[in-house]
């Protein structure tokens, strides 16, 4: 039985004034006949970051994934429900809506970084020419905004047209970051994207998206609690395909409502 | 808005590609549809009872396959056997005993290399070496040797992939109860690797049935109208080995054969030899084929 | 059970030790064959081809621009079968390459997942096909078929060894491309996607340009196939030595030359004899280069994903 969420008080939220980037209502998911998400309803705030945590197997990713409509791809996969997102009250799950034109306005980063096997400059600029976008001018342009926006800019300005590849794991998670943002998403999803990198990579990647969500809309996937407490604005807290709480993530931690959130942030179970 | 006709526009492309795959895929279709068609109705009427046991004659009307499809079968006989002992034991070194050196490395990139060597070229090794140098003539033994050479690597291959595809933990049991090397090899390799080889060994036997060229550079003439030695005899010693020095042709010469000749009757014939072969090369690719998908199916370790 | 007393212990283990090492040795053995045969094309072409060379020099061999061996008056310029080769491989792989390469992006990032089970063991078969059959096509259903259209075309002629041959390629080359493009990891695609690309979008920017190390490959194969082929164009080409580059002509290849000087009678040790030898040379040559070519394109481009 999912809680449902609290409004936030607002003055514990530092910052703008909230405002709904997208709402989640009644959300059921099924890989075939199982249902992985059962009946989920949250709001996912305007420049904040939000957390998704629990347990291996609660059905965060699945969550993180529907809405960028990833589970197109494979076939046998059902969504029941709605995520609109605002301000233009698209429903992110219809059929009427194509996928491509939700992951134009959503971007993703993975749990582990795959850059394509293509230049660092290509790689960033990958978006923009899916969009036909031709300038040479304003590409450039966008590839070295977004490389500035995503910290990598002084490390590779002057190798941008070396391979990818030859960047170490956590340069190249950043520039994942960095292909992400280069056609301005209006929100980005991380699927766990610390957890393949070393302690210093991952440092700075929580430094990045600290410094990001006061541009853009965030939703992470983690499976480390602190990581949840030190970048997060709101967490959620999923249990077998059930959101149990939601709240703002410095009394989700210290005073937690429910007792399966707390259960699992004092580690009784994992 | 003009995203959405961006994309209906990228849509367009893809569905236009799509069409254009399976095109290309239909030109694959139709090509072997028109061939079979081709041949069936041009010679099935000459196949008969008649043509399967006559031997070739300047008259269309009475040639046959006799000589052609004995020679066919005793030249598989002959590849098959030096072609499978020699690639499944290949093929077992080089996975289970042979150490990573320049030695290693070396027969691995001749194996590659002779995967891409023209079939001629094979011909033109067994007429020096085989058909002179060691003066095995003109004869089954050459072709059946040279084959071998040829279907080495597809072999090797099978048998390798094969042998790859049994987890580790199995090897790991058999040492860690006091087996030698061979004796894994031979009580858990062979066995489950048989029949991933047995596919191989199908494929690569129906590569070697349809090969003509260097069995023609051997010499293998294309009028042949006496059958080899037969193997076996009444008086003793009961096995014979005369018919491996023996002159001899195989199914795709006669069909060239008869393919070079203008007259429309004769064209017939190739095109009922034609089916033949056909129809032998593709039962051996489709069994061979189904064989692996059942392989796939039931692997369960 | 007490253990075995320890002189027969250590004689079985002498004796086990024997008879793994006899084992492995003619394993290897059977392994070695390979690099024998290898030995043995080289030698045994090398050897006739330099007997040949003291007779003609290769500077005439290379720049001759007849080829009549077997005549009184003998000429042995190579650039002659060179022609026929080069032509027809150039039609064949005009056909094999970008069909190959479409049937193997659709199959691999298209095609619904039953037709592509069909699909690949039907390639495996059109490719299974004996190559005079190949040729008996070509010339008794292609070329009549053809000269509808041009009734000027020669009854032998390279444009219908050309194309069947590139048909009998299409399968090698999708098979290797397909499988190399499959390779490439689902995570590549999915960044692409998350990007907002279409599926062909993400077919021709990502997957392929991933897997070009492998559809080199695959390419290289293709026309090491169709230089070394021999029974469609000795069939459906004529053998008639003929300097051209023109497919609408009868021409002989190098393959196909062996194939005719073969059928005839071959006097071991003469001319005749030899220059098939340093024909064979050059086309394992060529052959060679692009295998090399080949291997080394493989290597350079691996990605390590």
């Amino acid at each position: 039985m999912a809680a449902l969420p609290a409004a936030p008080k607002p003055q514990l939220v530092k910052g703008a004034p909230l405002v709904a980037k997208a709402e989640v209502r009644d959300l059921d998911f099924y890989y075939g006949d199982f249902r992985a998400l059962n009946g989920i309803n949250m709001t996912v705030h305007e420049r904040r970051a939000t957390a998704l945590i629990g347990p291996s197997g609660c059905g965060k990713s699945t969550f993180l994934r529907c809405f960028n409509r990833m589970h197109d791809l494979y076939p046998g996969n059902r969504y029941d429900g709605e995520i609109t997102l605002h301000p233009d009250n698209t429903d992110l799950l219809s059929r009427s809506v194509d996928p491509i034109e939700v992951r134009m306005r959503i971007g993703m980063v993975f749990q582990k970084p795959n850059p394509f096997p293509k230049s660092i400059f290509e790689n960033v600029a990958y978006g923009l020419r899916v969009r036909g976008e031709s300038s040479r001018r304003r590409i450039e342009e966008k590839v070295e905004e977004a490389l500035t926006n995503a910290a990598l800019l002084d490390e590779v300005k002057d190798r941008l047209h070396e391979p990818a590849y030859n960047l170490s794991g956590g340069q190249q998670q950043r520039l994942c970051i960095a292909r992400a943002l280069a056609t301005d998403p209006e929100l980005l999803l991380f699927d766990e994207p610390t957890s393949a990198l070393d302690p210093i990579a991952t440092a700075s990647i929580e430094e990045l998206i600290h410094d990001l969500k006061e541009r853009v809309t965030i939703l992470i996937v983690t499976h480390n609690m602190q990581q949840a407490a030190r970048v997060s604005d709101f967490t959620a807290y999923m249990y077998l395909g059930e959101l149990i709480e939601f709240g703002v993530t410095d009394e989700l931690f210290i005073k937690p409502k429910m007792k399966q959130t707390e259960d699992y942030i004092t580690g009784r179970f994992g | 808005m003009s995203l959405t006709r961006q994309i209906q526009r990228r849509k367009r492309y893809e569905t236009l590609f799509a069409l254009l795959g399976l095109v290309a895929l239909m030109i694959g279709v139709l090509t072997f549809v028109a061939l079979f068609v081709d041949m069936a109705v041009k010679g099935l009427g000459r196949l008969d009872w008649d043509f399967f046991t006559s031997f070739p004659s300047r008259r269309a009307g009475q040639a046959g396959i006799l000589s052609a499809w004995v020679g066919s079968t005793l030249v598989m006989v002959t590849t098959a056997f030096f072609a499978v002992p020699l690639g499944v034991a290949a093929g077992v070194y080089l996975e289970e005993y042979a150490r990573k050196n320049w030695v290693t490395d070396l027969i691995e990139i001749n194996i590659t290399n002779l995967a891409g060597v023209p079939s001629i070229v094979y011909g033109l090794l067994a007429l020096g070496l085989f058909v002179y140098q060691f003066g095995f003539g003109q004869s089954i033994l050459s072709a059946g040797l040279t084959l071998a050479l040829l279907i080495l690597p597809v072999v090797i291959v099978a048998t390798r992939e094969a042998i790859r595809a049994i987890p580790q933990v199995i090897r790991e049991g058999s040492y860690a109860l006091g087996a030698t090397r061979w004796q894994t090899v031979r009580y858990h390799i062979l066995p489950y690797s048989s029949a991933g080889i047995l596919t191989g060994v199908i494929i690569g036997m129906a590569r070697a049935i349809g090969e003509t060229a260097p069995i023609i550079t051997i010499g293998a003439l294309t009028f042949i109208a006496f059958l080899p030695p037969a193997p076996v005899q009444a008086e003793p010693p009961f096995l014979s080995f005369e018919w491996l020095l023996s002159p001899f042709t195989v199914m795709p010469i006669q069909m060239f054969n008869w393919t070079s000749r203008p007259e429309a009757a004769f064209q017939a014939n190739a095109a009922a030899a034609g089916f033949v072969l056909v129809m032998m090369t593709l039962l051996m690719n489709g069994f061979a084929i189904w064989l692996r998908y059942r392989l796939r199916r039931n692997l369960n370790w | 059970m007490p253990l075995p007393l320890k002189h027969d212990r250590l004689a079985a283990r002498r004796a086990r030790r024997l008879r793994e090492g006899a084992i492995e040795a003619v394993l290897f053995a059977a392994a070695l064959v390979s690099v024998f045969t290898t030995v043995g094309i080289v030698y045994i072409l090398v050897k006739e081809s330099v007997v040949f060379f003291q007779h003609v020099p290769v500077t005439r061999f290379l720049t001759d621009t007849q080829w009549t061996p077997l005549f009184d008056d003998a000429h042995f310029g190579i650039r002659v079968l060179l022609s026929g080769t080069l032509t027809s491989s150039a039609v064949a792989l005009a056909i094999a390459i970008p069909l190959g390469t479409i049937v193997a992006i659709y199959l691999s990032e298209f095609a619904p997942f039953k037709l592509r089970e069909i699909a690949k063991p039907f390639l495996e078969l059109l490719g299974g096909v004996p190559t005079i059959v190949y040729g008996y096509f070509a010339l008794l259903f292609v070329t009549p078929l053809l000269q509808h259209l041009y009734p000027d075309l020669p009854g032998f002629n390279l444009l219908s060894a050309g194309i069947v041959m590139g048909i009998m390629i299409i399968p090698y080359v999708a098979s290797i491309s397909e499988d190399a493009m499959r390779a490439v990891p689902m995570s590549l695609r999915e960044a692409s996607y998350a990007m907002g690309a279409t599926r062909l979008q993400t077919a021709l920017r990502v997957v392929f340009p991933a897997a070009f190390s492998g559809v080199a490959a695959a390419y290289i194969l293709g026309i090491s196939r169709a230089v070394g082929e021999t029974m469609i164009l000795a069939v459906a080409a004529g053998m008639q030595p003929n300097l051209t580059f023109n497919p609408l002509e009868p021409a002989a290849t190098i393959t196909a030359y062996i194939v005719q000087v073969a059928l005839g009678d071959l006097p071991h040790g003469s001319v005749g004899y030899q220059t098939i030898f340093a024909a064979g040379l050059s086309l394992l040559l060529i052959t060679l280069v692009f295998n090399i070519a080949g291997h080394v394109l493989r290597k350079r481009f691996r990605e390590s994903y």
